[in-house]
């Protein structure tokens, strides 16, 4: 641990910054909601640190706080990803043909 | 990188995996920038993180702690699934705040855990470590208790109007003041371990506060920067146990959450700072009275017959959404209705304002799953222009964001703010439960204007009839 050590985890952060927002800044008004609950999921990554922390020998936050730690990040996983999918399941192609006659090419995913 | 008895070359394979998870969440995010491409998106984010947590597991000491993964896991995932299984559409927003601040918690716990580890009582703690973790414990809090406060709102446990109390600005610059002098007592390591629980204490309040005094109208945009605060925790705790696929991800999540809240701010034409801190604190919050009571115009009331043969008889109809729409469920009865009407040659069209329910394309995902098209939603400024040929606008449960005194009148709290032009059509529904104000407690001449006229009731119920009455024309 070092300042070297940081300056390399700070390279890595500024850039997936700049992914993120490049990346995000397509995103269409329609899809923000499920946007939001994607990345919503996404930071449920906090699970691996949750994770690293609380199963081990002997946990730090003792076995109470350890097993809760899981649980709210698991939470955030599971909910988070249900979540989102339960919202672009809503977007996937419809069946009948609607009355607008221009759907029909969204029939095909 | 934690202590283990696996090798280094275990170690080696496990950021490879971990590298593979940040790609996959970068390109299960490019995935959604179209609707069709959307699911896949999130079945390749998925997949990222079954792998970073398969790699993850690899790391752990199963011995003694399993059992402590066995609950946390398996309870965390039977009810978050469970409960985002059974929710109603409507309550999405509130689920994700929930979630959003599960995530923030975890991340405040996990930096807590990383920085005891380190013995702070009894040797010096490293200065990235320092910094690190106290920043994430801080914004962590933010996200955990802010988010439970924006859920309550939501879920209507609590009053989702602005609360306030005299002095409330100064005492959330005391508590930011606290936190932020425990973060460089803990940096510069004098009585550590008090100032990193002060810092987590005072955040904790913090959260509670600075949600508070927050009205209904602005949750879209609080629950995205609570988002992106997450987001920035878990990228901070990439930073304290040196874990790439944290910072990758966190860094991803904290910058579109951003990203997101200014584009919203920028729909309110409304700086996020004044969303935080102006508020629509200072105002009154009388309640209106029933019918009529709101001022000095008179509203028309008008009959299901008479909208039906009004709706019937257009060449155009603008639907405008709000949250009164989400609330009474009324998304597929709308959509009966359009297709009713355009089985009579009526053209019908949907306006979306940005800020229309309660979080950021909450109409969209209403509409879409009650299968209206999406070519026929329009967004504010493709739609405004078209409102002075449309014959009939009609408002299901949306206030605000219609509310012409945005326009010109400068007292107004939500003046500036970009508004639907309904009032420019030639004639104006308005579906609504009472005559009580928006959740943002404002008065809304529209009601007054002579081209409007109101029915009162449930948005479904109202519809349902209003398609009966459209069939038998």
């Amino acid at each position: 641990m070092n300042a070297f050590h940081l300056l390399s985890e700070l390279t890595v952060f500024v850039l997936a910054v700049f992914v993120g927002l490049e990346v995000i800044s397509k995103v269409p008004a329609t899809l923000h909601t499920p946007l939001m609950s994607a990345t919503n999921a996404i930071h449920g990554i906090v699970l691996v640190g949750a994770l690293l922390v609380a199963v081990v020998a002997t946990p730090t936050l003792g076995p109470v706080l350890s097993v809760l730690v899981v649980f709210l990040a698991s939470l955030n996983v599971f909910g988070g990803y249900v979540v989102t999918g339960r919202m672009l399941a809503m977007f996937k192609a419809r069946p009948a043909p609607p009355p607008k006659p221009a759907s029909t090419e969204a029939a095909k995913p | 990188m934690p202590e283990t008895a696996t090798g280094s070359s275990t170690q080696l394979w496990i950021d490879v995996a971990y590298l593979v998870t940040g790609v996959c969440f970068i390109m299960g995010l490019r995935y959604m920038s179209s609707p069709k491409t959307a699911r896949l998106g999130n079945t390749i984010s998925i997949g990222g993180m079954a792998i970073a947590l398969l790699a993850t597991a690899i790391l752990l000491d199963w011995s003694r702690a399993f059992w402590i993964a066995l609950v946390g896991v398996g309870a965390g995932a039977a009810l978050g699934i469970y409960a985002a299984r059974s929710v109603k559409m409507t309550a999405m927003p509130q689920m994700v705040a929930i979630y959003n601040g599960c995530g923030g918690g975890a991340a405040a716990m996990v930096a807590t855990a990383e920085f005891l580890k380190s013995n702070p009582q009894t040797s010096p703690v490293p200065f990235d470590l320092a910094i690190t973790s106290v920043l994430t414990a801080i914004i962590g809090s933010i996200s955990f208790t802010g988010s439970i406060i924006a859920f309550l709102k939501l879920q209507e446990v609590m009053s989702g109007r602005p609360i306030v109390y005299p002095g409330q600005q100064v005492v959330n610059g005391l508590l930011a003041l606290v936190a932020v002098a425990s973060v460089v007592l803990v940096t510069i390591g004098i009585d550590t371990v008090p100032a990193f629980f002060a810092a987590l204490a005072s955040a904790l309040v913090l959260g509670v506060l600075f949600v508070l005094p927050i009205g209904g109208a602005d949750m879209p945009v609080i629950i995205s920067l609570l988002n992106s605060f997450t987001g920035l925790a878990a990228a901070l705790t990439g930073f304290a146990l040196g874990n790439n696929v944290l910072i990758i991800s966190g860094a991803l999540v904290g910058a579109s959450g951003t990203l997101l809240t200014l584009m919203m701010g920028k729909a309110m034409n409304r700086s996020v700072a004044n969303v935080l801190f102006g508020a629509f604190g200072t105002l009154q919050t009388t309640e209106a009275g029933p019918a009529g009571s709101t001022g000095s115009g008179t509203v028309r009331e008008s009959s299901v017959d008479d909208v039906a043969t009004m709706l019937a008889y257009a060449r155009q109809v603008i639907i405008v959404p709000g949250y009164g729409m989400a609330v009474a469920q009324a998304q597929h009865s709308v959509r009966e209705l359009a297709d009713q009407l355009e089985k009579k040659g009526v053209v019908v069209k949907y306006a979306i304002h940005p800020v229309a329910g309660r979080m950021p394309g909450h109409m969209n995902v209403l509409l879409a799953e009650a299968n209206v098209p999406y070519e026929a939603l329009f967004d504010m400024d493709d739609i405004n222009p078209e409102f002075p040929n449309t014959d009939v606008a009609l408002v299901i449960g949306a206030n605000d964001v219609t509310n012409p005194d945005a326009r010109t009148v400068k007292s107004s709290p939500i003046y500036g703010m970009p508004i639907l032009d309904v009032d420019k059509a030639k004639q104006v529904v308005v579906l609504k439960r009472s005559m009580k104000p928006g959740f943002a407690g404002i008065d809304n001449p529209l009601y007054e204007l002579p081209n409007t006229s109101m029915l009162f009731g449930d948005a479904k119920a109202s519809i349902d009839k209003l398609v009966g009455a459209v069939k038998a024309l």
